[in-house]
């Protein structure tokens, strides 16, 4: 091996601990930003000494010991230097030592708490509901996916400097509000928790609906958003809404590269090649669906990624488009309406009523809808009204609903598409 | 990037399994090297297999097909065991297969191989060979 190569396989092996080794030292300096300073003066001791010793043969307990020693020198020097005259005087007296010794076994009780659990801790800690969505999402990509600020930015199609200063501004907020980055018990962590997976999914959509930019998707988020979700069914996997999440993105994934077509422009799902799912993320999704659905015991227990995750399958089960089970889907959007009511959800539902029952269900559904007039500008509302006149054989109506929806839209693609289907209404 | 991990072959796993203390051991060391990969969201699926002498050949000449039992020789080719994993890259994947208990009681070997991904295969395929592959694959992946 080349020195260089050496170099490579030793960062291979941090980029491994990296997240666990700033999880217990974070514990332990109750500060992310020294937390990953610390981590990253391991790796340097370790690039120096490694090529002569050899990688270790348990090398996350190595690199945590190194990081733990300069943790108590810096925690020594910190004490010293804080110290007045007068105090360093009585240290000299030997009260140092008895100090000194207490750090050490505070450290050293620190050290011994379960990994994994530091781990869950770190990722409750950065996606604490004290800080932003945006901030959240970018210091848990940064801390427990191990990203660099650069690969951050891109992702999220921002300048380095934007993220960088997300980042260090979370950071602070997690220290002034003195957070001890340990896992929620009790009364507020089903909150905390919604806060987790809230963050694991809005990483996931950004790579999946991808707002902006010139693609359509960027998988390398997804996958990104996946690993969180699995690392996390692994730290948790007695909770049915972390298995619900990751049963979701799996199957969302599946659909991955037949959401584009060779030009790029996206592909609605009825028009979806299916052979192109990836059966063994389908697989995946519908193994962690049925545990999730088993953790909730009855249906009416499910949360809103259970059920979401239970619609995907409802799609990923079908060979064909024609071959949906609509009338389940139906079903799932009556459940998903009450523990996760919005306007869209009633719209989709409505949809979903349709294809089940015929276009009057789905005219009933839309024109019942309480809030229609938080999405007087949502295009796919006229658009879904429009395809239910259509079905019903009211053409002319089905125009005017077309011809709104297509002025409305700001996407050119589904702009035509619009016009089209208002021009074949005759 | 997805890898395939194959724990090859070697002389006492093409014994079956040996009921050792040993073998007790490595299936515990085994269980949590998994649990790790498990929990660091790298593993997708695995198994071992069954020894050679379980297993069928299929020989293909032109239209001939013929059938020839197991067991096989040169044990050093055969496959014992399988991953997959998602790694970021093959450093990683290394990483990992480096901190994997000795899977058997002597020298063995540990072979990580890259699965082609689709945007590989479509600079290759013609339209109608995509069509084709695509329809191969739902017959194969189906559940």
């Amino acid at each position: 091996m080349t020195a260089g190569e050496t170099q490579q396989a030793i960062e291979a092996t941090f980029r491994i601990e990296r997240a666990r080794l700033i999880a217990g030292l974070a514990r332990i300096v109750r500060d992310v930003d020294r937390a990953e300073e610390l981590a990253q003066d391991a790796l340097v001791i370790a690039l120096s000494e490694w090529p002569r010793t050899g990688v270790p043969a348990n090398p996350g307990a190595w690199l945590m010991t190194a990081a733990k020693r300069r943790a108590i020198d810096a925690i020594r020097r910190d004490r010293m230097r804080t110290r007045k005259h007068a105090e360093i005087a009585r240290e000299l007296d030997g009260e140092v030592d008895d100090d000194a010794a207490n750090v050490v076994e505070a450290v050293e009780a620190a050290v011994d708490d379960d990994p994994g659990d530091e781990l869950l801790g770190l990722i409750f800690t950065a996606c604490h509901p004290i800080l932003s969505a945006d901030a959240r999402a970018a210091l848990t990509l940064r801390v427990i996916g191990g990203l660099t600020t650069d690969e951050i930015a891109r992702a999220f199609l921002t300048s380095e400097a934007t993220i960088a200063q997300r980042i260090v501004r979370a950071k602070k907020t997690i220290g002034n509000a003195g957070l001890g980055f340990e896992v929620p018990r009790g009364g507020d962590r089903t909150a905390r928790l919604a806060s987790v997976l809230e963050v694991i999914y809005l990483i996931f959509n950004e790579g999946y609906a991808a707002t902006a930019g010139d693609d359509l998707v960027r998988p390398d988020l997804c996958l990104e958003a996946q690993r969180l979700g699995r690392m996390l069914a692994g730290l948790m996997p007695g909770d049915s809404e972390v298995l619900g999440l990751l049963a979701l993105m799996e199957i969302q994934a599946s659909r991955l590269s037949a959401r584009t077509g060779p030009d790029g422009a996206f592909v609605p799902l009825p028009e979806q090649n299916r052979a192109r799912w990836d059966q063994l993320l389908i697989r995946r999704g519908l193994d962690a669906l049925a545990r999730a659905e088993a953790l909730a015991k009855a249906p009416e227990n499910q949360g809103p990624y259970a059920v979401q995750a239970a619609l995907a399958a409802c799609h990923a089960r079908a060979r064909n488009a024609t071959d949906t089970d609509w009338p389940r889907i139906a079903a799932l959007y009556d459940r998903l309406r009450a523990v996760m009511p919005s306007p869209v959800v009633e719209l989709n539902r409505a949809v979903a009523h349709s294809m089940a029952f015929g276009p009057e269900a789905g005219l009933r559904l839309v024109d019942a809808m309480a809030d229609a007039a938080m999405l007087r500008n949502y295009a796919p509302l006229p658009a879904a009204r429009g395809d239910f006149l259509f079905r019903a054989g009211r053409l002319a109506e089905a125009r005017a609903e077309f011809e709104a929806a297509a002025r409305l839209t700001r996407n050119a693609r589904e702009k035509a598409f619009l016009l089209a289907r208002a021009e074949a209404c005759g | 990037m997805r890898v395939m991990v194959f724990v090859k072959a070697t002389e006492d796993s093409e014994k079956g399994i040996a009921p050792t203390a040993e073998t007790a051991a490595m299936f515990e060391a085994m269980g949590k090297f998994n649990e790790e990969l498990v929990n660091a969201g790298v593993m997708l699926a695995g198994d071992g297999l069954k020894p050679s002498s379980a297993g069928k050949r299929i020989a293909f000449d032109g239209p001939g097909r013929s059938v020839i039992d197991g067991p096989f020789a040169e044990t050093r080719e055969l496959v014992a065991g399988f991953w997959l994993w998602e790694v970021k890259d093959m450093d990683e994947a290394v990483a990992w297969a480096k901190r994997c208990p000795n899977p058997m009681p002597g020298p063995s070997e540990l072979e990580i191989r890259p699965l082609y991904e689709m945007d590989d295969l479509e600079e290759y395929l013609t339209p109608e060979a995509t069509e084709i592959h695509d329809r191969n694959r739902d017959k194969l992946g189906g559940n």
